[in-house]
């Protein structure tokens, strides 16, 4: 980098002190509670805004010069990946199905993150912690653009990556992590702040990018690696955001403890539900693996969380009770998270397989526990299935989670034969939840969560076919009229990854690349 | 415990009976058969007799599984709501009680998924 | 007492930061990954601009390293000489 550190006016303590106090004012037509109708509903007490502090000490001025640059880096290398026909670089075409789920399901919603930061920024009243939402805010819309971009280079040639936003609003799987985002931006600032800032960013943001990141350098991958880091620079910045945010409510007031603990019980569950779909991408989608979701879990989360949290003990916060289902569950959920993609393949817009010998030895070895005494029968019957033509698609829709949304696909943690099963009676309906976490928190806030939009619901409900649709007619298909719906391009987009024209193309185009035919 | 909001907060159920045209949700899971991921969603008919949702409908639904065709009847258990519950199959799912949102476990014994491993 | 962490993107920018880090933080260990170096540390470690300065034989702003970061653990305390991590428990 040919940067020059030029000779400083102002020390960065007494730069951030100039450029983030004193910017606002008093308002005179209209009371300040009417300016910042957000600021108290929530029981958050603050008394002082200006004892916020960024430990970055990161301005405006220095803001747009780093960014600036980060920029300039990336689309040199989107631009040299797609002149060099990078995407033939690839390990393995079965690679590109985890980043069409990254595309799909991830930076949609750096774009919502974009939108919560400044509707955050918008309701704090204090003027240190709104110019951190700003800038949050600019990098999150960064991160969509970035990613978009990159990923677009891959839609040129492979199935799946056509229409990402249209797909977030409908599609099953999907309104996992789109609920999830929509429960964080429905409540207020304060919640959202623990929601995305701490318990997302700071808790669980590493067990995202870092291991998709590392997953993209090992699999050949320069574009997703690029966006990926350049992005991850601006996590480091989101942590400290979200770490500093806690604090600074926790040091306020007395009062405020029991709702952030409230709070970060309720969004580190909700995290960790989301994080299945991770765990399913590292121990099953990347032709070359990194390390498995168990291992990641114990760094990210075990070793690093503990950590935090030992910490945050001064305040009175205590680990949430569900996280200690995690050390249970880390052993089972990417297996049984990639089952069910598996069956319900048909209706993904990505590709699904079963594992080799080997990477099933390899799954063996990383989940000595688990692995071949639940798992490996399902999948070589399955494996052995498809090879005489009879691969298994299931016909009939899963029962979903009213609260993560996920098919009831989590077992119970002392018995993980036995599907976990909990409900909930509200109001003279019953609603149905897949563990103790999610129960939780939809006896808490049970008007949040009836409102839920389950797909599985919704398509009994005659909500998601094309406008016009008659399903009364003779024949009527409802899962290609579904898929329809949702945009796939069913045949192409869906179904195995044996067989599909990713498959066929990439194995063409990079025999084009290597020889001299 | 109420949602904290600005205003007052009440919405109605997504997924009240009223919309389903007619039909009623009913979920059903088989225990020790992981193999299918998670518990089924029917959107049924009230009026469609417990045997014909045993006889047609499940099986439709799980008889993928090499298991399914060892199923009898007659030596099935079934909860409901985690309870043990007795169905009477000459009647309907609105006769014997089950209600919208109801859900069912089918317990057979002896049968213990692919290779034994509950799958 | 828990460990913090740093992580940085491999790269010629990075380098002697890493370099100096090591130097500067003996009880610190270097893990290395596909495109990324994660330093690890007991308690706390320290980042020095000065230390940095020595190797890059330039001035070197800490802010700097904004652009090659990938992730830190700990509470971060940041000033125009040093850039700190720590747990306080």
């Amino acid at each position: 980098m040919d940067m020059h550190a030029t000779k400083k006016k102002l020390g960065i303590k007494e730069k951030y002190a100039h450029m983030t106090r004193g910017l606002d004012w008093e308002t005179s037509y209209q009371p300040m509670d009417k300016v910042f109708p957000q600021a108290t509903f929530e029981g958050i007490k603050i008394h002082d805004w200006d004892k916020w502090e960024d430990p970055f000490r990161l301005t405006m001025d220095s803001y747009w010069k780093y960014q600036a640059e980060k920029e300039r880096k990336l689309y040199a290398v989107l631009d040299a990946f797609a002149q060099n026909n990078g995407h033939l670089g690839l390990t393995d075409a079965r690679y590109l199905n985890a980043i069409k789920l990254f595309l799909t399901g991830i930076s949609p919603l750096e774009y919502v993150a974009h939108r919560g930061f400044a509707a955050a920024g918008r309701n704090f009243p204090g003027v240190g912690p709104r110019v951190a939402c700003l800038m949050q805010s600019v990098d999150e819309m960064r991160h969509a653009q970035t990613q978009i971009h990159a990923l677009s280079n891959y839609n040129k040639h492979y199935d799946g990556f056509h229409d990402f936003k249209h797909m977030l609003e409908r599609v099953w799987y999907l309104s996992v992590p789109k609920s999830f985002f929509d429960d964080a931006f429905s409540a207020g600032p304060f919640e959202y702040m623990i929601a995305i800032g701490f318990s997302f960013e700071y808790v669980l943001t590493n067990l995202l990018f870092v291991p998709f990141m590392s997953g993209a350098a090992y699999n050949g991958d320069m574009a997703t690696v690029t966006f990926g880091f350049s992005a991850q620079s601006d996590e480091a910045r989101h942590m400290t955001l979200g770490l500093e945010c806690i604090k600074f409510m926790l040091e306020q007031d007395p009062d405020n403890l029991p709702i952030v603990q409230k709070w970060i019980d309720k969004w580190a569950w909700r995290g960790v539900r989301v994080l299945t779909l991770v765990a399913m991408m590292m121990d099953y989608m990347l032709p070359k693996r990194v390390m498995s979701w168990k291992e990641a879990w114990e760094i990210y989360f075990e070793q690093n969380g503990g950590a935090l949290f030992a910490d945050l003990a001064r305040y009175g916060i205590t680990m949430p009770e569900c996280l200690k289902q995690c050390s249970i569950d880390k052993e089972h959920i990417g297996h049984q998270a990639w089952a069910t993609f598996y069956q319900y393949g048909g209706a993904a817009a990505f590709h699904t397989w079963m594992p080799s010998d080997d990477e099933m030895d390899w799954l063996s070895a990383k989940y000595p526990n688990t692995f071949d005494k639940y798992y490996r029968a399902r999948f070589t019957h399955w494996r052995d299935e498809a090879e005489k033509g009879n691969r298994f698609y299931s016909n009939t829709l899963p029962m979903l989670c009213q609260v993560c949304q996920i098919p009831m696909l989590f077992t119970e943690p002392d018995d993980p034969t036995t599907i976990c099963y909990r409900e909930s009676d509200y109001d003279g309906e019953k609603y149905h939840t897949c563990s103790d976490g999610c129960k939780h928190i939809f006896d808490n806030e049970p008007q949040k969560y009836i409102q839920a939009w389950l797909p599985v619901h919704q398509i009994y409900q005659g909500n998601c076919f094309p406008e016009g649709t008659d399903p009364t007619v003779e024949g009527f298909d409802p899962l290609a009229k579904v898929l329809e719906w949702y945009h796939f391009d069913n045949g192409h987009d869906n179904l195995d990854f044996e067989g599909s024209r990713d498959q066929a193309n990439f194995a063409a185009w990079r025999g084009m690349a290597t020889k001299n035919t | 415990m109420a949602v904290q909001a600005l205003k007052d907060y009440n919405f109605p159920s997504a997924d009240s009976q009223d919309k389903f045209h007619g039909g009623q949700l009913l979920y059903v899971g088989w225990d020790d058969h992981l193999m299918f991921c998670a518990p089924f969603a029917f959107c049924l008919p009230p009026s469609m007799p417990f045997s014909e949702l045993c006889e047609k409908v499940l099986p439709n639904s799980f008889g993928y599984h090499p298991e399914w065709a060892k199923v009898d009847f007659k030596a099935a258990t079934w909860l409901k709501s985690g309870q043990p519950w007795q169905p009477d199959m000459s009647k309907t799912l609105a006769e014997q009680g089950l209600k919208h949102k109801d859900i069912l476990r089918l317990k057979t014994p002896g049968l213990k998924g692919l290779a034994g491993s509950s799958s | 007492m828990s460990k913090v962490f740093i992580a940085f993107q491999r790269n010629e920018d990075t380098r002697p930061i890493i370099e100096a880090v090591l130097a500067d933080n003996p009880h610190a260990e270097a893990i290395e990954s596909p495109a990324m170096v994660k330093i690890d540390a007991e308690g706390s470690l320290v980042i020095k601009r000065e230390s940095i300065e020595e190797l890059i034989g330039r001035s070197f702003d800490l802010q700097e390293l904004q652009m090659s970061l990938i992730t830190i653990s700990g509470h971060l305390d940041e000033d125009d000489d040093q850039f700190k991590l720590s747990w306080l428990n």
